[in-house]
């Protein structure tokens, strides 16, 4: 028996539940020779903003115990170089694109909502108003509620696509955030960005990294990503989006239990190029040996 | 491409400094010199990221007793800095590594018949091996290995082997001329007319100082870099280098692990110039 994989996420239909975190899997057509995209669920592209951004000075990452700390300052692109010259290759490819964005002001993120939501290659959208190696970034849209919904009321505004947003786990109360999006008029809420931290090299008694702090991923964030997904899960009716840590297929499952919708594989593809599709033909193979016949079913299905 | 490696070898060379064998692959023998591999140094999280190794050399062992059947390998050259590398350095043969490679743009050889000027820096030697292997082929080599001490300047003898001829410095004057490598390399260009073409890898002082003789005596100078890096793919975005049009305005990010590891020095930002 096949079980069935899949799942939706606001109307966005996905073959499995196994998507790539943006940041991790460039424009997705780095990694095709080691992924086969028509097996995995989604893939979300490196976050755009309006204009080309250079990021921050070196070293950018650094490996920790279990994790690494990365502080990229969201280098891209640009959107209109983004169209020009990544958009030709989401059309060879029969996976749904989810375009990651960023913006400086509640203007800035609805405009980059309505052009991604006017490229057809686009599937749907995914906000960030988290990532945390930005200063004026969108740092203080993902840490007050009232500042998150009013960034995601703009965007709901702009496009008709599924509308993502992506949580930073570098507050108080997640489950505030997750319900003041989801007011907002979020479909789906990824949970979770990186966690902020700090290496230091004691010989030269400095920070290791040039942004002196960076967002930590990886196995090491997994139990926090856990915990929080499940507490956002229980507090919304829209799908969650887990993320943090996920290597193995076993990872991904309980990300599920916990009730996650869909799943996100960030720091692995560094690791290990193929993990998305590895762990999407796991997430099947456990399911079809448990004679589970639908994925759907351990949704949330955590016990006790 | 991925590929699993089984260790045909691993020894100390000199102190703190390893030199590792092991299969690969036919498709490595196309490995370009200067490209690079990503080793996973165990199927564990900690070490969690893969390590960049500049490919040091590739071959075929034709192994002598009958029925056995030819075997690419590829070697690496490695300094124990850390814990990924100091656990590298506890492996046997026949274990088993997992690795993607060849990656990266790797040396532009040049026009053929011209002195190829090799210059060398502690572990930095790591992928003018393969380089030097291609070139002898064509052209007169000539190696300037540097380190701190004796310890540091790494298969010399190998070098030699090819008919490059060698010239060392340390700091410490245990080896060769006393001072850096730069004077050696400086003392050669005053010397000969034919000024050929400047290959260069090892500490960042050490490469900005060759490019700043390979500008000022007009000698084209690539240079192979490392850095801090996650996939090697161009997806992380985390060992990127400054262009020679950086600025804030106007930045210009090249990543080592796709557009280099080796870059003309000319096209990239050092300080200072």
């Amino acid at each position: 028996m096949q079980p069935a994989l899949s799942v939706e996420i606001g109307s966005l239909k996905l073959r499995n539940p196994v998507m790539t975190a943006s940041g991790t899997f460039g424009y997705g057509e780095e990694f095709k020779e080691y992924v086969d995209l028509e097996k995995i669920g989604a893939f979300v592209t490196k976050g755009l903003s309006l204009k080309p951004r250079a990021g921050n000075p070196t070293p950018r990452i650094v490996e920790t115990p279990g994790g690494m700390l990365n502080a990229i300052g969201l280098q891209n692109v640009g959107i209109d170089a983004f169209i020009q010259k990544k958009v030709p290759f989401l059309r060879t490819v029969n996976t749904p694109a989810i375009a990651n964005f960023f913006g400086y002001t509640p203007d800035e993120y609805a405009e980059l909502a309505a052009r991604l939501d006017a490229i057809p290659e686009v599937a749907a959208l995914e906000v960030n108003i988290s990532c945390p190696n930005v200063k004026q970034g969108g740092i203080v849209f993902g840490t007050d509620p009232a500042c998150a919904a009013s960034v995601v009321a703009a965007c709901r505004a702009a496009t008709s696509k599924t509308l993502i947003v992506k949580l930073s786990p570098n507050v108080t109360d997640i489950v505030e955030m997750a319900q003041a999006c989801e007011g907002a008029g979020a479909d789906a809420l990824s949970v979770i960005n990186t966690l902020t931290g700090m290496a230091i090299d004691l010989e030269r008694r400095r920070p290791v990294l040039a942004n002196v702090t960076g967002g930590l991923s990886g196995p090491a964030i997994k139990p926090i990503a856990l915990r929080m997904v499940w507490q956002v899960a229980r507090a919304v009716k829209v799908p969650v989006i887990g993320i943090g840590g996920i290597m193995s297929a076993i990872d991904a499952l309980e990300f599920i239990l916990a009730g996650a919708t869909a799943v996100q594989v960030g720091t692995a593809s560094f690791v290990n190029p193929g993990a998305a599709q590895e762990i999407a033909e796991g997430m099947e193979q456990w399911l079809a040996a448990r004679g589970i016949a639908d994925i759907t079913s351990l949704i949330g299905a955590l016990e006790g | 491409m991925q590929f699993k490696a089984m260790i045909l070898d691993n020894a100390e060379v000199s102190p703190g400094y390893w030199r590792m064998r092991m299969t690969a692959p036919p498709e490595m023998l196309e490995a370009q010199p200067g490209q690079f591999v990503m080793v996973r140094v165990n199927p564990s999280i900690d070490p969690l990221i893969r390590r960049p190794f500049g490919v040091f050399d590739v071959g075929t062992l034709l192994p002598s007793y009958t029925g056995a059947v030819p075997q690419p390998y590829l070697e690496i050259l490695y300094r124990v800095v850390g814990k990924g590398t100091g656990m590298l350095a506890t492996l046997h043969n026949t274990d088993l590594l997992d690795l993607l490679g060849p990656l990266g743009t790797g040396f532009d050889p040049g026009p053929v018949g011209e002195e190829k000027l090799i210059v060398g820096g502690g572990v930095g030697l790591a992928p003018l091996y393969l380089l030097a292997k291609e070139l002898v082929k064509h052209s007169p080599v000539r190696l300037f290995a540097g380190g701190r001490t004796k310890d540091d300047v790494l298969c010399i003898t190998e070098f030699e082997r090819l008919g490059v001829e060698c010239y060392s410095a340390t700091e410490d004057g245990s080896l060769g001329e006393c001072g850096f490598v730069t004077k050696v390399l400086e003392h050669r260009l005053d010397y000969t007319s034919n000024q050929g073409r400047i290959f260069a890898c090892g500490p960042h002082g050490m490469l900005q100082a060759v490019a700043a003789i390979g500008k000022k005596r007009n000698v084209p100078t690539q240079v192979s870099l490392e850095g801090y890096m996650a996939c090697g793919m161009g997806a992380c975005l985390g060992c990127v280098c400054q262009g020679g049009g950086h600025s804030q305005e106007t930045p210009d990010y090249r990543c080592v692990c796709t557009e280099g590891p080796v870059f003309e020095a000319t096209e990239l930002k050092w300080e200072g110039n």
